[in-house]
């Protein structure tokens, strides 16, 4: 056998060795074997100094081809068996996926009714309303007399109105109304405000507690129509109760607007249309298809007077006022039925919302 | 405002169902709270019947067996208990099958034996009065009853059933308190034709224009009684009402007294006007006189109570004395009686501030002061008049004596407002056509002339208070149809400002987004609280926070203060759910806390508090016993919130009654101390019935927020050159604060120095007692280089002299 013919028959040897390792330790070993200080092939390397020269070149070049070629060829395989090694090692150290995760404390929930004021202050932001807020404990004058209630009007009355300290004039705030003129003290027009807020009256039933929140707008400018504060509330009802919705207004009296509405969106439990999909009476707006969200008007002449001297003529401006509650268009969004469990704070109840 | 239907059908008829002409009036602006029916259903079993024989029930002295003729040649057998059932009568008959006011539904029934079929009723069965002596005898109670056929329908002949409307009246229409108005409305707001008010015939008319005589009256106080009124009636004879009265006043919820007496609240409920009867033979010397109290005169008023009197207050006087109190009460002396043939009639009109004040002082509310207090017009005192002299005339025998007194006459002339078309669309922001105003408004009695840009507008006395203003007309025209039509717009924004939240706003939103996302749930709770509460929170006497908000008039004990800290509400909810089985708590609120201010108006600010109690996370599978929350736990919550927000603070050791006093700390921003952190003292912790421990903070917001709102953060160049990292370990005495050591390294080793925190606290043996090992990491930071151990070598020596000097600190190992 020719020393070709023997670097042949090495390197298949080697080759299907090397293609038939399943570990990378057994890899190792066939290197030792066919590349190692004592392995034939290098040693044949080493006696090319002893052939005849005209077999020199072809003898190295096919020696070193074929070192070269297993070197490369084990390279791979190694890469490989590693690889497939690491999957069996990681695939063995599994988890059960299924358990509960690293205790990271769950996020808590903002309370519904803040989760709601906030929705409403971020529609009105939207229309280019800028929130303010005010005093709970309120004078009389704000609450009240600025707001145009006759001095005998029945909300002033201690069954209607908490009292303080004693003192005729000072109240809780029954309505966030009175920052409209505390804040026409500051601003002169065009004005565009929301006031969020706590307010208070004296009523403790399923359906009236003692404390809840309102939100009050107020847009005055010289040209500010009723018709604006239906595109205003249109916009509120379909940006809370969804695209679908319509508005309409309803006279009423209230004593700080005229003319004075109130309004009502239709209902997004039937679509308005005061039934239910299997035809029963709809539970929301009692079959009426229309769902009352807030009381509202043009802002009475008379209070524009009381804010006369501070840019507001009363000839000259108009604008229009509304006050909705906050715990009312949570009810309705959320189909809460009861407005005691806002203050009743069970953790049950909070964790569903916000 | 209760308003029978078949009472309004006397003045206007729609053609709509009772359900349609409520959703007519809501939409023009006349709240129906609710549809009432009163009176009994299933009329075809409601006949006239005759009593052919009465005999003794064989078993029940009380009770008659009664045979009924029913009409057909029907025969009922009727067990009744009247004592004055009698052959012969003509009687009122409930058949099986018929429906009862309260919703029974009347079947065969076995009476001691005997099967009755049917009941002979008596008038408040069926809800036209409130006898239950006796049953109807309907030949004594209604004209030609005698004649009646037997099985004829009886609501041929009784008013036997209406449905009513219950009206929310709005405190500027108190002349919708008339039933007549409400027939107005309805004429407006529907176009059925409206008749002739009930007072267009006085039968006084005559006598108007001077006093009866034997009668004197005096007004002393015309600023508070603008119109006195009286007319006086002879012969009169007490007794009951006929029943289609007695069936209105009842179906509007009065009560039937007599025939004076009802009489009078008839007018009233039609006019809307109260009416007064005195027992003219009760009226000492004849004379009335209009005054005010004098301070501490009594009455006893009608309801048989004494009251006493101020002086703001106006009385009506006789020879003896005050006979009643004006607007609100009539007196007991001169109330109308059996035996009273006399009878003043009076109608007066009173200023209704004043009124409105008297009710209130005395905690004495009438029909007739919460119509008074609203304002009545000095001309339906005369329709009043007229509409009552007319039922004295036909239901009393009365004859009226000749004359009218009347003190004040009628109110000013009648105001004319132009109402401009196009303020009319000005307001509104739609045009409405002058045709269709100059329809409406007289539909509501306003009388309208053309004018160049509009209408000039004449006001009826009735809407006097109410419609002073061009405003108030347009709401008029508005509310009658316009508004149907109205469209949607959204007014330009010319204020100059982008609306939104203030910075403020947007930083407590931060906080609270925070603190949820830390796993705090958000509680709302009450702003009254219990004066006890100060107590719970052993706040000795003289604590600022003693100086709470008290109400005047509160609900209860209970709710009779205002919180002075976000504690009682907060320990109030953690308390209630850790009750309903809730372990681990990790709540916060974020709202006003109050206390008495320097002004008439209370001190309040914002706060923000949290409380965390049982275990700081939630235990798992890898970790079953979680460390429990406390200080550390709380102030780790406060620290997240206020880096957040990038408020920089510290706690230093402060006592406050509630917290535990080694557990405790001030928080301070700058200088200014803005709140508590601590564990609660076990005894407050106790009153709220938990026995470990309870962290909480609280926080001004309305202190820490307005600085941090002004503040931009500008760019500083970090990355360019890293920092430099070093730990020290240094050893002080034990009571030398954390924070005092990292005070001391951050002054010395600055400016190089950027940042000193604590990251290991070592106590043992090996130290000695009273020794703490702190470890800190240090950040030296240049701003033109990379730093090396030698370059911040001086400054680690300066920090290491300074620690030896100023805290007695060792460096440690």
């Amino acid at each position: 056998m020719s020393t070709l013919d023997r670097i042949d028959a090495l390197r298949s040897e080697a080759e299907s060795a090397i293609a038939a390792a399943t570990t990378t330790a057994s890899l190792e070993e066939l290197r030792v074997r066919f590349l190692g200080r004592k392995a034939e092939l290098p040693n044949l390397l080493r006696t090319v100094a002893e052939l005849p020269p005209q077999e020199r070149g072809r003898v190295g070049k096919a020696a070193n081809q074929a070192r070269q070629g297993l070197e490369r060829l084990i390279t791979e395989r190694g890469a490989e068996l590693e690889a497939a090694e690491l999957q069996e090692r990681l695939a063995a150290d599994r988890v059960d996926v299924t358990l509960p995760g690293a205790p990271a404390r769950p996020v808590g929930r903002h309370h519904l009714l803040t989760q709601t004021r906030r929705e409403i202050e971020d529609v009105f932001a939207g229309l280019g309303f800028s929130v303010v807020e005010g005093p709970e404990v309120e004078l009389v004058y704000y609450n009240f007399d600025a707001l145009n209630h006759a001095p005998a009007h029945p909300a002033r009355s201690t069954s209607d109105t908490f009292y303080v300290g004693g003192m005729e004039d000072v109240v809780l705030r029954t309505h966030t109304s009175p920052m409209q003129v505390r804040t026409m003290e500051l601003r002169p027009p065009p004005i565009a405000i929301i006031v969020p807020g706590r307010v208070f009256r004296p009523d403790s039933d399923a359906t009236h507690t003692p404390q809840f929140h309102q939100v009050e707008g107020l847009a005055v400018d010289v040209d500010i129509t009723l018709a604006d504060l239906k595109g205003t509330l249109l916009a509120f009802a379909r940006a809370i109760f969804g695209e679908q919705r319509e508005v309409r207004l309803r006279p009423h009296f209230f004593p700080f607007t005229e003319p004075s509405v109130e309004v009502d969106v239709t209902c997004f439990q039937c679509a308005g249309t005061g039934a239910l999909a299997g035809g029963e009476r709809c539970n929301l707006c009692k079959g009426t298809g229309w769902l009352e969200i807030l009381g509202s008007g043009m802002v009475d002449p008379n209070v524009f007077g009381y804010v006369r001297e501070h840019g507001y003529d009363p000839e000259r401006v108009q604008g229009y006022a509304f006050g909705m509650g906050i715990e009312r268009i949570a009810m309705l969004k959320h189909n809460v039925p009861d407005l005691r469990l806002f203050y009743d704070n069970d953790l049950r109840f909070l964790e569903q919302f916000g | 405002m209760r308003v029978p239907l078949r009472w309004l059908h006397d003045y206007t008829r729609p053609a709509l169902s009772t359900r349609e002409l409520a959703t007519r009036l809501a939409m023009t602006g006349t709240e129906v709270e609710r549809i009432h029916r009163h009176g009994v259903a299933a009329l075809e079993h409601f006949v006239v019947g005759r009593v052919l024989t009465a005999e003794r029930h064989p078993d029940a002295d009380r009770l008659s067996v009664c045979s009924v003729a029913v009409g057909e040649g029907d025969t009922a057998t009727i067990v009744c208990g009247a004592p004055n059932v009698a052959a012969g009568q003509t009687v009122a008959v409930a058949r099986p099958g018929a429906v009862m006011p309260d919703g029974t539904v009347l079947g065969r029934a076995k009476l001691r034996g005997v099967a009755s079929e049917g009941m002979i009723l008596a008038e408040d069965e069926v809800g036209i009065g409130t006898a239950h002596d006796g049953i109807m005898v309907l030949d004594d109670l209604l004209p030609g009853g005698d004649g009646l056929v037997p099985g004829t329908p009886l609501s041929d002949v009784l008013p036997l059933e209406t449905d009513v409307l219950e009206l929310e009246i709005t405190p500027n229409r108190p002349d919708c308190l008339g039933l007549y108005g409400v027939a107005r409305e309805v004429h407006a707001a529907t176009g059925a034709a409206l008749a002739a008010p009930p007072w267009a015939d006085d039968p006084g008319a005559a006598g108007l224009g001077h006093a009866p005589p034997g009668v004197e009256v005096g007004v002393e106080s015309r600023d508070i009684c603008p119109r006195f009124t009286a007319r006086v009636f002879e012969d009169v004879a007490i007794g009951d009402s006929p029943p289609w009265l007695k069936a209105r006043l009842m179906a509007a919820g009065q009560r039937p007294i007599n025939n004076v007496v009802d009489i009078t609240n008839y007018a009233m409920l039609l006019t809307g006007h109260p009416l007064h009867a005195f027992d003219l033979d009760r009226v000492a010397g004849g004379r009335l006189h209009v005054r005010r109290a004098r301070a501490g005169e009594t009455l006893t008023t009608l309801d048989d109570v004494v009251r006493e009197l101020d002086p703001d207050m106006v009385v009506i006087e006789d020879g003896d004395g005050p006979t009643s109190l004006a607007g609100v009460m009539g007196g007991e002396r001169s109330e109308v009686a059996p035996d009273t043939t006399r009878v003043l009639l009076e109608v007066a009109v009173w200023d209704g501030p004043n009124i409105n004040r008297t009710s209130t002082r005395l905690n004495l509310r009438s029909e007739a002061s919460s119509r008074f207090e609203k304002g009545l017009s000095p001309e339906s005192c005369i329709e009043a008049q007229a509409v009552a002299t007319r039922l004295m005339l036909e239901l009393t025998g009365a004859r009226l004596a000749d004359g009218t007194v009347d003190a004040g006459g009628p109110g000013p002339a009648p105001a004319v407002i132009r109402l401009r078309d196009a303020r009319v669309e000005g307001l509104l922001g739609m045009a409405v056509p002058r045709e269709r105003s100059r329809a409406t408004l007289p539909a509501l009695g306003f009388g309208v002339a053309d004018a160049a840009d509009g209408l000039d507008v004449t006001v009826p006395h009735f809407r006097r208070n109410d419609v002073t203003r061009e405003a108030d007309l347009v709401e008029e025209v508005a509310r009658l149809g316009a508004l149907e039509d109205l469209p949607a717009t959204i007014q330009a924004n010319r204020t100059g400002r982008a609306g939104g939240l203030t910075a403020a706003q947007r930083l407590r939103r931060r906080a609270e987004d925070v603190l949820v996302g830390l796993g705090l749930h958000e509680v709302v709770g009450w702003s009254f609280t219990e004066p006890g509460v100060l107590d719970r929170l052993l706040l000795p006497a003289g604590d600022p926070m003693r100086d709470v908000v008290v109400l005047s008039n509160p609900l209860s004990e209970a709710q009779s203060i205002l919180r002075p800290t976000l504690l009682a509400s907060l320990l109030d909810v953690a308390a209630r759910n850790r009750a309903r089985g809730a372990g681990d708590l990790a709540l916060f609120e974020c709202g006003t806390v109050y206390r008495n201010g320097s002004g008439p108006l209370a001190d309040e600010h914002t706060a923000l508090a949290a409380l965390v109690a049982g275990a700081a996370l939630p235990a798992s599978w890898r970790a079953p016993e979680p460390p429990r929350a406390d200080f550390f736990a709380a102030k780790g919550v406060l620290d997240a919130v206020l880096r957040a927000l990038r408020c920089a603070w510290r706690a230093e050791p402060a006592q406050r009654p509630f917290l535990h006093p080694g557990r405790a700390a001030s928080v301070l921003v700058g200088e200014d101390p803005v709140g508590f952190l601590g564990e609660l003292h076990p005894r407050v912790a106790a009153a709220w019935d938990f026995d470990e421990p309870v962290a909480v903070f609280a926080v001004d917001l309305d202190r820490v927020l307005p600085p941090l709102a002004e503040g931009v953060q500008t760019y500083r160049d970090l990355t360019s050159f890293p920092s430099l990292r070093q730990d020290i370990a240094v050893v002080v005495a034990d009571d030398v604060p954390a924070q005092r050591v990292v005070d001391v390294v951050r002054a010395a080793g600055a400016p190089v120095l950027a940042g000193a925190e604590v990251f290991d606290v070592y106590r043992g043996a090996q130290l000695g007692a009273g020794r703490v090992s702190l470890a800190l990491h240090l950040e030296f930071r240049a701003a033109d280089r990379t730093l090396t151990d030698e370059d911040v070598a001086p400054a680690r020596a300066r920090v290491v002299a300074a620690l030896r000097d100023q805290v007695g600190g060792e460096l440690r190992g």
